[in-house]
């Protein structure tokens, strides 16, 4: 099964679970930063990864791509992507902000990106898992930052023949009046769809 | 001046004055091949050491061996001869530098090169591997390469 073929209620319900997933991630954030974070999903889509490439500004675009591997009966990928021009803002409210020098990342920052991507991959596959009763876990994520078309283009190598689609779900990040906006792409291994679809009831 | 670009899992010819380009190679490989009688170039950007595995292969440009069988094939069609044929390759680096990730970049470059020598297509520059995204623009008037990146300069071979 491919995301291409989704019907509606399979898309809602891909929907639905990013949204509950992003609450959990506020709370998680909220508690782990002693502040109050909110966290909002204003677009879920499926994409080809060649148009996903165009919406974050062509090939060549320097964004920070974190990644992580999800074991159990549903096996996929996750990669957490921020515009550079979110880097700063981000890393304002999780860690204040830090001077970024072209040279790349420094350690503190990489690290905070990471366990961002940590809580939010965390906060998704507990819904997953509260609603289809499947057990996940999630690898370290690795991070890169540089051209996004070469960082997709490695997450989609390990692919192979599968789907050239990806969920994305965008990920609003809010504390009072900074808003920061990154992408999380899940990328679910063959097989993986039709296993999620049949535990949650939504079988085409 | 007249510019090809070329997706990911993608190839393209022409003949000189255009110019081939890849934007934002990271494990994929950027073979770039050029006939310098005829000044016909190709690009091929590959995604994947060989479509051994693959059942129904959708898309030949994805593959080493498929990919780089096609590009000889389309620079032949546009009077490029064989043995007159000279390689650059670019790209085949390992993004995330401490992963568990498969070295796919690596495996890729491997593959290009063995399938480049069975082919007796000398290589006359391999800039792959490091951790870092690379675009390439091939002009195959001259044959010159030049690449790109964000952290690590640029330079022409």
């Amino acid at each position: 099964m491919d995301f291409q073929n989704l019907n509606t209620l399979q898309r809602d319900v891909l929907k639905e679970i990013g949204n509950i997933g992003s609450g959990n991630a506020a709370t998680a954030l909220s508690t782990m930063l002693n502040r109050k974070i909110n966290m909002g999903v204003p677009n879920v889509s499926i994409l080809p990864f060649p148009q996903v490439i165009e919406i974050l500004g062509g090939p060549e675009t320097l964004v920070a791509g974190s990644y992580l591997q999800v074991e159990g009966e549903a096996p996929m990928s996750i990669l957490f992507v921020l515009p550079e021009e979110s880097i700063n803002l981000f890393l304002g409210i999780l860690i204040g902000e830090r001077e970024l020098e072209g040279k790349g990342l420094d350690e503190l920052s990489a690290s905070a990106i990471k366990e961002v991507t940590n809580i939010l991959a965390g906060s998704y596959l507990t819904a997953l898992s509260v609603l289809t009763n499947m057990d996940f876990s999630q690898s370290v994520p690795s991070l890169a930052y540089d051209m996004v078309g070469a960082i997709l283009g490695n997450v989609l190598q390990l692919y192979g023949e599968i789907s050239d689609y990806a969920l994305i779900i965008d990920t609003m990040f809010i504390e009072e009046d900074k808003k920061v906006q990154g992408h999380l792409f899940l990328l679910p291994e063959p097989g993986s769809l039709e296993t999620l679809f049949e535990q949650l009831g939504v079988v085409s | 001046m007249d510019v090809i670009k070329v997706g990911m899992a993608d190839l393209a010819v022409c003949k000189a004055p255009q110019k081939l380009m890849t934007a934002g190679l990271g494990s994929c490989v950027g073979v770039c091949i050029y006939d310098p009688r005829t000044k016909v170039g190709g690009l091929a950007h590959i995604m994947l050491p060989n479509s051994d595995q693959v059942k129904v292969v959708h898309n030949k440009a994805k593959y080493a061996d498929t990919g780089i069988e096609l590009l000889l094939e389309k620079m032949q069609e546009l009077g490029a001869i064989k043995n007159r044929m000279q390689a650059k390759i670019a790209g085949g680096a390992q993004m995330f530098g401490n992963s568990t990730m498969m070295r796919i970049g690596e495996r890729n470059t491997e593959e290009v090169i063995k399938i480049l020598q069975t082919l007796k297509i000398p290589v006359l520059a391999n800039e792959t591997g490091g951790n870092f995204g690379r675009t390439i623009i091939f002009n195959p008037d001259n044959g010159e390469l030049y690449i790109k990146t964000i952290n690590h300069g640029e330079k022409v071979v």
